[in-house]
């Protein structure tokens, strides 16, 4: 078992950095900025082109059980004094994200790019900013791990 | 003690849907089937019926399996197709077959595509070579790992490229056999899931039975569990039938007078699996083992109050109490409510903590509150000052019978060491000392209706038939308390023969009071003879 977990993200982080340096190839406006051992990695994630975000840069942060792949990694906004995470209706201001694909939808064949650019295109396609339902609520009570929640789904296409 | 509870918000589905569903000409066909199924090996357990007992049958997991395989034969049989593809339909209709049958028949590509039997259909593909096309043609950039056909196979997720075992669905997608296993593992045992879904991303295709076995190799403990979870969703499904609640139990019962809501009006169907004696549930509610006389709506409401208003009721949890003329600690150590202080030898009860003489009297009235304190309420602040005191009343009453039925898990080891004793100094038999077990026994149950009397008698309102309720329950109570205080006795081998005689004569005399009770309650029900207060009435 963890000869997969440690296989498949060596495997995955060395297309990533091959990536990176091809920006041919590169998912424009994704960005490893560390991945310093197979335990939890960043991003940072812009939209671009036309969008509410324009001009704004938020971190992802990834952590991964030792049942990944076959187990969805902990995908969350990083909220520090320097970076805040997007307001967004499936985007709770501590950074936790509602999205099918980091639940139920979750496939081992999927990729932490692949989480990147659906969590982009999330943003991208955003109608109007504000903040999920209840919110408040949630934030107060919202356990440390995000996938300790029971997300209900909304629309992932908003 | 509320916390004792599982609060859930279970309900059931609204009754007139649920008769659609099930209503025509199938359900009796259906009721025929199960019949055949119970009638050789299943005692019915209405002989004899009280008001207070529902028709139930309990099943064991084979009989629940050869109901399964019974449907899905049927449904195997009319469409022609595979046994495991007629459960996958089945599944994913929720177990319908009327449903199922109509939507087949109306479309049958189109539900085996929802209910992951087919693979979506990809037009621009031949459909000739569906395998090949499938594992080597993905053009996603982002995807890890595309194999080319040049190559030897590598499992797109984990990057073996030594695995020789590969599985696949029927949508193709391939897979090392040492992922699938994992996959399946996880998904059987971590999320309780049934429904294996392929692993590829947006692929709907789900894992026949044969193909989760082969996945599993001889993981028997996992089999095992995934058979479970198909019974389970099988008995989830059908609303005539519960899971018995009790841990690592795998019966289940049948109960279709209480598979409406609106029969839970009426009755308190406590039924049993028949594993085990304290296998004892309700099938209309979660709230588990015993709550008659109390229907499950007043329950569900009572614990909540409980739980609402713990905090002011926490003293009452203590298990120690002070002697009310000498002031010494005095411990609660067993079910019996008629307290002797150590010290000053003072006797009183345990609940009102009055002088137990009085008890003993005509006047008895520890069961019963007084509302003239009540009545008597001048402003707003005493008035909610008695309304607590009211609740107080009944909720110190039943806690301590829950308290007591606990301790009597103390009282039956001293019983059992007593019967020990009992067999070394008399020649009675091992069997002849059973009555003190039987006895305890009694005790036990009587104290859980005791308890839920509370309950009732919290809601009811005030009149004739509360009093006749509150008459019966103090007898109740009497009873048990006296039979309670005998067991706890000290025993003397010279009165053993007195001693058996007087505790058999008391537990078939509480027994009868708890039948009176349960009885005259049940029947209240059917008359709609109980009025409720007005908290009630507004909830039901
Ligand atoms: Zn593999
Ligand atoms: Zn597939
Ligand atoms: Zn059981
Ligand atoms: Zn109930």
């Amino acid at each position: 078992m963890s000869v997969v977990y440690s296989r498949r993200l060596k495997k995955e982080l060395q297309e990533i950095q091959i990536e990176q340096a091809d920006p041919a190839k590169r998912a424009a406006g994704i960005q490893l900025l560390q991945a310093d051992d197979l335990k939890t990695w960043y991003f940072s994630i812009e939209v671009l082109g036309d969008s509410l975000y324009k001009n704004e840069t938020f971190h992802l942060m990834v952590r991964f059980d030792p049942e990944y792949p076959f187990k969805s990694p902990a995908v969350q906004f990083v909220v520090s004094d320097k970076v805040k995470p997007p307001i967004h209706p499936h985007v709770y201001t501590n950074g936790h994200i509602c999205a099918s694909i980091l639940g139920d939808d979750w496939s081992p064949t999927l990729s932490v790019m692949a989480i990147c650019i659906t969590i982009q295109s999330m943003l991208a396609s955003c109608k109007k900013k504000e903040l999920p339902e209840g919110n408040d609520d949630y934030v107060r009570t919202a356990p440390d791990n995000p996938k300790k929640t029971r997300f209900v789904y909304h629309d992932d296409t908003v | 003690m509320s916390s004792d509870y599982e609060f859930s918000d279970y309900e059931y589905e609204d009754d007139e849907e649920s008769m659609d569903v099930e209503g025509g000409s199938a359900s009796s066909e259906e009721d025929m089937g199960m019949d055949e199924v119970y009638d050789d090996e299943i005692k019915i357990v209405s002989e004899g019926k009280k008001a207070y007992e529902v028709d139930y049958k309990p099943l064991t997991l084979q009989q629940v399996k050869d109901l399964v395989v019974a449907d899905v034969d049927y449904i195997s049989t009319i469409f022609g197709v595979d046994s495991d593809v007629a459960a996958l339909l089945l599944r994913h209709m929720d177990w319908n077959k009327d449903r199922l049958t109509e939507k087949y028949m109306d479309n049958a590509s189109s539900i085996s595509i929802t209910a992951g039997v087919s693979p979506v259909p990809k037009p621009s593909y031949p459909t000739s070579d569906r395998s090949k096309r499938v594992t080597r043609s993905s053009k996603s950039s982002k995807k890890l790992g595309q194999p080319s056909s040049f190559e030897p196979f590598l499992c797109p997720i984990c990057f073996d490229d030594t695995a020789t075992d590969t599985l696949a669905l029927s949508c193709g997608h391939t897979f090392c056999t040492g992922c699938w296993t994992v996959y399946t593992i996880s998904k059987i045992r971590d999320e309780g899931e049934h429904r294996i879904l392929c692993m590829a991303e947006n692929c709907g295709v789900v894992a026949l039975d044969p193909f989760v076995h082969k996945a599993l190799g001889d993981d028997e403990d996992t089999i095992a569990r995934y058979d479970e979870l198909l019974v389970r969703n099988y008995v989830a499904c059908n609303k005539n039938l519960k899971y018995c609640p009790y841990p690592s139990c795998d019966r289940s019962v049948s109960c279709p007078t209480a598979s409406s809501r609106s029969a839970l009006s009426t009755i308190v169907p406590t039924v049993s699996c028949g594993a085990d004696p304290k296998h004892k549930f309700c099938f209309g509610c979660t709230i588990d083992g015993d709550h008659r006389p109390v229907l499950c709506t007043i329950a569900k409401m009572w614990l909540k109050k409980c739980r609402d208003d713990s905090e002011t009721a926490n003293w009452i949890k203590s298990n120690t109490k002070e002697c009310s003329k000498c002031q010494s600690t005095i411990e609660k150590n067993g079910g019996c409510n008629h307290m002797t202080c150590k010290k000053c030898k003072y006797e009183f009860c345990w609940v009102c903590m009055g002088p137990w003489a009085e008890h003993g009297t005509a006047w008895y009235s520890c069961n019963r509150y007084d509302d003239k304190s009540g009545v008597d309420a001048r402003d707003a602040q005493s008035k909610s000052r008695a309304s607590l005191e009211r609740y107080l009343h009944y909720y110190n009453r039943w806690a301590n019978h829950e308290q007591s039925a606990k301790l009597s898990i103390e009282l039956y080891m001293k019983t059992e060491k007593k019967m020990e004793e009992m067999q070394l100094t008399t020649d009675l038999t091992w069997i002849e000392v059973q009555f003190m077990k039987k006895a305890v026994d009694i005790v036990e149950n009587c104290r859980t209706t005791l308890k839920w009397t509370y309950a009732m008698a919290y809601y009811l309102q005030n009149g004739n038939q509360k009093a006749m309720f509150e008459d019966n329950q103090r007898d109740l109570e009497r009873a048990v308390e006296d039979l309670s205080e005998l067991l706890e006795q000290p025993i003397e081998s010279e009165y053993i023969p007195v001693l058996r005689q007087k505790v058999t004569d008391k537990s078939v005399y509480v027994q009868k009071r708890n039948e009176i009770l349960l009885e005259d309650t049940a029947k209240g029900y059917l008359e709609e003879r109980w009025k409720w207060n007005d908290i009630v009435i507004d909830t039901l």
